[in-house]
């Protein structure tokens, strides 16, 4: 049986969220097609690494461990992980939608000419019926992915050039441990008689990762807090909720200038423009200043005592009420909610 | 410092970030019919960075490319006037329905036509697919490197260019050997506007199926001034191989499209009440918007 395959990340020993929750949606995809799980981690000093992997089921785990691996270049892993993927032949390959996954994956598709798509959100088995061939192909993967800025959700498939790969958005799959004694195969990569000189033509001069960085304008959800947020601590409540639903959390000038937040993490005319595809504004009037910053965002929940705020006009809901109230109801029922 | 021969990668796109009332039906999906089409915003990122490169060194030409409809010619004209040197179409009914794989087969097969070039530049992605496959797939079609999401080419030599690119989660300072393809950031420096020098010289700019399209005047002007024909590539001037290209040529197929209904009413008015919060929750997850 042909395998699921993931492609981990991983930075300073430690293999990325993405990847784990790649591991564990697919554990998901191989158990319904009755398939092995197998894995590709690429780095320099990767002793041990199986043991942040096996966990989530994995069959079989490639290790390509060389110090020109680290940090993250297209050449020499593409090289690697098209080498890996010829030989194992594998139905199914994901990669998170991140900047390395999205540098790679396409790069990959191209060299094994097959089938790609971008940002899946939801991911399934199914099958399809193609008229002209008037056969049915079983057991594809379904790759779900919001598209036309968000308005509709298109299911795509791929039934005739494998392997089916899709890149899938960070922060949507749920990370799920599948047996803490699970044994894996380890394939260790003879990195040397795959890449050449050729491959580390591009070199890193400097680099600076950021786990902080802050990223308004990409974030998709957006929790920012005004002055009615009181003061530091409360805002610490909004980040749980920023966190928990893979978003970042800004603020109102008048929280900002109230030290309530960093300035960076502004919003508005004097701050940041953002359109996310989620706004909740948390005890924010809704100042111009303010909603010329963030009105073309496609879904705004304005949260304020007050009925009357002038931001409830841009709302899509408006939940009367207090803060210390809602922010938590809001965390306890996506816990209790979330797929 | 060697003039350089650089392409740009260009894409006419619906202009999904202006989703307004009258673009919605009644049902409340999108009417892609009312919805305007506009330059992809990372392509004019990309276009500036060349003309940028333009400036720093004299000689440098500047070539845009794009594959459409024959409307798309709009954007030719439109890099024309903010200082494109060329532009080609490449336009074909047999290449519609084209995914990201037969797409970059097709950009690459017209790429293959030019008699060089340093590098190739694209936006780092266009917003009616947020994909950002097209670039990296034809990098690879290339055989050249790749330095995606490129926010500032700090230095650039005979045959190294040294650029920033913006990740995720921070920068990283590259130099890759030319040539090679970059794909530009949004955080990288917005377009130039028109020259109106640049717009007299070329608003009777055409390409071959426009200019059959217009009056006598167009077409003893074209004559007399051949820089304002635009080429125009079909299937047979790339030497495309047609189980390739277009729809045939695509993997990857849709199988179902769900319309997510946008909501224009008046907001939903929520108290802080166990129920409504739980509730509230629910529809958003149901309809993707979390979770």
């Amino acid at each position: 049986m042909k395998s699921v395959f993931v492609y981990c990340e991983v930075e300073n020993h430690k293999v990325a969220e993405i990847s784990q929750e790649l591991l564990s949606t697919g554990k998901k995809l191989a158990t319904k097609l009755g398939a092995p799980l197998e894995a590709m981690v690429f780095g320099s000093q990767l002793g041990g690494i199986e043991g942040q992997i096996s966990q989530y089921g994995v069959d079989k785990i490639f290790v390509a461990d060389d110090k020109r691996l680290e940090p993250y270049r297209t050449l020499p892993h593409s090289a690697i992980a098209t080498d890996v993927l010829k030989q194992e032949e594998p139905q199914i390959v994901l990669f998170g939608a991140t900047s390395v996954g999205r540098d790679l994956a396409p790069r990959l598709a191209s060299a094994l000419n097959c089938g790609l798509t971008a940002d899946t959100t939801i991911l399934d088995i199914g099958d399809h019926f193609v008229k002209k061939e008037k056969k049915e192909y079983k057991d594809l993967l379904y790759a779900i992915r919001p598209a036309f800025g968000g308005s509709i959700m298109a299911n795509i498939i791929n039934w005739d050039q494998h392997p089916q790969m899709a890149t899938v958005r960070e922060g949507v799959m749920k990370k799920e441990i599948f047996d803490e004694n699970y044994k894996s195969e380890i394939v260790e990569v003879d990195v040397n008689s795959i890449v050449s000189d050729e491959d580390f033509v591009v070199k890193i001069i400097e680099r600076h990762i950021e786990e902080s960085d802050v990223n308004l304008k990409e974030a998709p959800i957006i929790v920012a807090g005004g002055y009615g947020v009181g003061s530091r601590e409360n805002f610490e409540h909004l980040e749980e909720l920023a966190d928990l639903l893979g978003g970042e959390v800004g603020g109102s000038r008048a929280a900002v200038d109230a030290g309530f937040i960093d300035h960076n993490r502004q919003i508005g005319q004097t701050g940041t423009t953002v359109r996310p595809k989620l706004y909740i504004a948390a005890g924010i009037s809704g100042a111009i200043q303010h909603t010329a910053g963030m009105q073309d965002a496609s879904m705004i929940i304005s949260i304020n005592s007050d009925p009357e705020a002038p931001i409830n006009s841009l709302a899509d809901f408006v939940i009367q009420g207090d803060l210390g109230v809602v922010i938590p109801k809001m965390i306890k029922f996506y816990k209790a909610n979330a797929k | 410092m060697r003039p350089l021969k650089i392409v740009v990668l260009i894409k006419q796109v619906p202009d999904t970030r202006n989703v307004g009332p009258d673009a919605m039906k009644p049902d409340g999906t999108v009417n892609r019919g009312k919805l305007d089409t506009v330059f992809n915003p990372d392509d004019l990122h990309a276009l500036e960075l060349a003309l940028n490169l333009k400036d720093r060194i004299p000689g440098t030409e500047v070539t845009v490319m794009t594959m459409g409809p024959r409307r798309a010619a709009d954007i030719i004209r439109d890099s024309l006037y903010r200082g494109a040197d060329n532009g080609i179409m490449i336009s074909d009914k047999r290449f519609g329905g084209a995914d990201t794989l037969a797409t970059s087969y097709t950009l690459v097969r017209a790429i293959q036509k030019l008699p060089s070039y340093d590098i190739i530049m694209g936006g780092r992605q266009a917003i009616d697919g947020d994909t950002a496959q097209v670039g990296p797939q034809c990098a690879e079609k290339l055989g050249v490197p790749q330095v995606t999401y490129v926010e500032e080419i700090i230095s650039i030599t005979n045959d190294e260019v040294i650029a920033k690119r913006r990740l995720s989660k921070g920068v990283e300072t590259v130099s890759s050997p030319l040539p090679c393809l970059m794909t530009v950031h949004g955080a990288s420096p917005a377009c130039r506007s028109k020259e109106a020098k640049r717009v007299m010289q070329y608003k009777y700019a055409r390409t071959n199926s426009e200019i059959r399209k217009n009056d006598e005047f167009v077409k003893a002007l074209h004559s007399k001034r051949p820089y304002l024909t635009i080429p125009e590539w079909g299937v047979e001037d790339i030497d495309a191989d047609v189980t390739k290209i277009g729809l045939s040529g695509s993997p990857t197929k849709v199988k179902s499209v769900e319309s997510i209904v946008l909501t224009a009413n008046e907001a939903k008015v929520l108290s802080d009440s166990d129920l409504d919060i739980e509730n509230m929750i629910k529809e958003l997850i149901d309809h993707h918007i979390i979770g």
